[in-house]
């Protein structure tokens, strides 16, 4: 087989690119959330838990963590209530499954960017649907709370982050196997009742694991609320930004991500278990 | 539902099908097909992969539905109906068991979704394990059971709704021969217990003929004949039959006057004049000797082959070009050329297959 020489510079490369790009920033990062700055210039490197102290003692913090897990949490519900309706229509009863899929993935391919501005010319006040509202006659004047709002967010994210649910759903629902459903109606059970008995039932590692993705990506985000948000709909992500440049404050940003991240740690923790509970293959 | 196995059909079949057809795109999968079941009947659907039987059990239990013809159960139609609404229940190829249900919850399932009062789901739960032998796995999941454990979970849960009609898509195909053989007598002994008429598909003509009341053989999405085990053997109705069951010799016969002759054979029948198909089973060729009654057919032949069985020996004769499979027991046989013999009534008359 490869001797130990080879198998060691095969090796190198990945190794390095690792530690490069993911060890050592997540260190630094680590490491900067026990720093502080010095007269908003400098950081020095005297080591304590003021920056977490900072975070339980200011609320803003916490308030914006909350309100960017309610609007993770809007664009998770949103995006399984479209996700699986139209993954469970693929995998059971569209004729052409392959084009419907693609045309879920084909989005993807297009920058976020473009998307998250897509909706600013949809939403804006002067945009397609104000338009559209005045000139029907349903409204007189620009409805304001369409963009600059936690709302634009959520409608957005959602945009952006449905096939991400629909995709580890619809996986899941092409592997039940069609004789199971059979046998449901074979003993007697209506298609409705099949679905709430075998179906659905089969399909919730997938609906954990797509329900995962637009949680966490959401979570994160931070271009929807910059492009759309406005001052109410701002996220923990907008608020890293900030102290990452114009505050520069890195020590607290980097509390604040290392927060995050052991929370999102946490959730992937807790998914894979509740995931493994309900595979049975 | 507790009349004993009947081998013939009484005045109204459990279950009718009449001149039923079923195709998918331009491929016709059954053409014309008309078959009754009786009550408590253990019938089996024999056929070769690709003969609609399995189409023909999918129109039965209501996943397909036909494109012409109709079925009766009991003189409703119920072809139109979906499956959750027919008295009929079925125990799929790979068992189809629900994988995050329990044993008992796969048993119970049927009984909860028909909404069975609570107080007898349980029992009844409790009685259909019993029968299959597989109470102690109630709390089981079915990935932990063997293949012929899930075999008994699958049937309990089809027969605890206590169906009329119980289909069976080659239920023992998945089992190794030992257990299969086992699972056949079981399968057979069962069905005498409940009374329920078993529709029982197969490609395994010994499969069926063990097990069935009577069998249906299917060709090319056309019956070719439906009979009990014994007469379909003894008079097979063509040469498909004759040589699909068991093994049989045909021999392509020309008519003269109530002669038959095939190469160096030359015997009398009441078949019409003209080119004629016989079947012959091998068994029932013999060496003639003194003993031979008069009137047995007497033909001279050259042994080509040899096959030791065991009980049995295979010989190959070749009678002035024809070739016939013959099995002999313990008799002291020819090497070259010797004569044989066989009993007039067992060449049987048969049509020629499509």
């Amino acid at each position: 087989m490869f001797s130990r020489a080879y198998k060691a510079a095969v090796a190198i490369p990945p190794i390095f690119w690792v530690a490069a790009f993911l060890l050592t920033p997540y260190l630094l990062l680590f490491c900067n959330s026990f720093w502080s700055v010095q007269g908003g210039q400098v950081v020095i490197h005297n080591w304590g838990l003021q920056n977490y102290k900072n975070l339980l003692h200011v609320p803003v913090y916490a308030e914006v963590l909350l309100r960017s897990m309610k609007i993770a949490g809007g664009v998770t519900l949103l995006a399984l209530l479209l996700g699986y309706p139209l993954a469970y229509y693929v995998a059971f009863y569209a004729k052409h499954k392959q084009l419907l899929y693609q045309l879920v993935i084909i989005p993807l391919w297009v920058s976020y960017l473009v998307r998250a501005y897509a909706w600013k010319t949809i939403l804006g006040t002067d945009g397609v649907l104000n338009t559209l509202l005045q000139y029907l006659h349903i409204t007189h004047g620009p409805a304001e709370f369409l963009l600059y709002s936690p709302f634009a967010v959520v409608l957005t994210l959602t945009h952006i982050y449905t096939p991400f649910a629909f995709l580890p759903i619809y996986a899941a629902l092409e592997h039940v196997p069609r004789n199971l459903i059979e046998a449901s109606q074979d003993l007697g059970a209506s298609r409705v009742t099949t679905f709430w008995r075998v179906v659905f039932p089969l399909s919730i590692p997938g609906v954990i694991a797509g329900a995962t993705f637009a949680f966490v990506l959401s979570l994160g985000d931070f271009l929807a609320p910059l492009l759309l948000g406005g001052p109410s709909g701002v996220m923990i992500s907008n608020i890293v930004v900030t102290l990452f440049g114009a505050a520069y404050d890195w020590p607290l940003g980097a509390a604040i991500s290392v927060c995050m991240m052991l929370l999102v740690i946490a959730i992937l923790f807790l998914t894979e278990r509740l995931e493994k509970k309900w595979s049975f293959t | 539902m507790t009349t004993p196995a009947v081998t013939s059909t009484p005045v109204q079949p459990l279950l009718s099908i009449n001149r039923v057809a079923k195709r998918f795109g331009n491929n016709i999968v059954l053409r014309d097909v008309s078959l009754e079941i009786a009550h408590g009947e253990f019938l089996s659907i024999l056929g070769e992969s690709g003969s609609g039987k399995t189409t023909l059990l999918r129109l039965i239990a209501g996943f397909e539905h036909p494109d012409s013809g109709s079925i009766s159960m009991a003189g409703e139609r119920i072809d139109a109906l979906p499956p959750y609404k027919r008295r009929v229940n079925t125990v799929f190829q790979s068992y189809a068991l629900f994988p995050h249900l329990t044993v008992a919850e796969n048993v119970a399932y049927g009984l909860k979704v028909n909404k069975t009062p609570k107080a007898e789901v349980e029992p009844r739960v409790q009685q259909s394990l019993a029968m299959v032998k597989m109470n102690s796995f109630a709390k089981t999941k079915p990935s932990k059971l063997s293949d012929g454990q899930q075999q008994r979970v699958a049937l309990a849960r089809a027969l605890v709704n206590r169906p009329r009609l119980l289909l069976l898509d080659e239920p023992l195909s998945a089992l190794d021969a030992n257990l299969r053989r086992e699972m056949q007598f079981e399968l057979k002994s069962l069905q005498r217990e409940v009374g329920i008429a078993f529709v029982f598909v197969t490609h395994d003509q010994e499969e069926a003929m063990t097990m069935s009341d009577r069998v249906a053989l299917l060709r090319l999405g056309e019956l070719e004949q439906v009979a009990s085990p014994r007469e379909i053997y003894k008079s097979p109705a063509t040469a498909y039959v004759a040589q699909f069951i068991g093994h049989s010799n045909l021999l392509r016969c020309t008519v003269s006057r109530g002669i038959a002759l095939c190469g160096s054979i030359i015997f009398t029948t009441s078949e019409p004049d003209g080119p004629a198909v016989f079947s012959l089973r091998p068994e029932a060729i013999r060496v003639a000797g003194v003993a031979t009654p008069s009137e047995h057919p007497r033909f001279k032949a050259t042994v080509t082959r040899q096959v030791f069985q065991g009980a049995t020996e295979l010989f190959e004769l070749d009678c002035a070009g024809i070739t016939l499979i013959s099995k002999i027991y313990g008799a002291r046989v020819p090497t070259g050329e010797g004569d044989f013999e066989f009993a007039p009534a067992e060449i049987i008359p048969v049509k020629e297959s499509r």
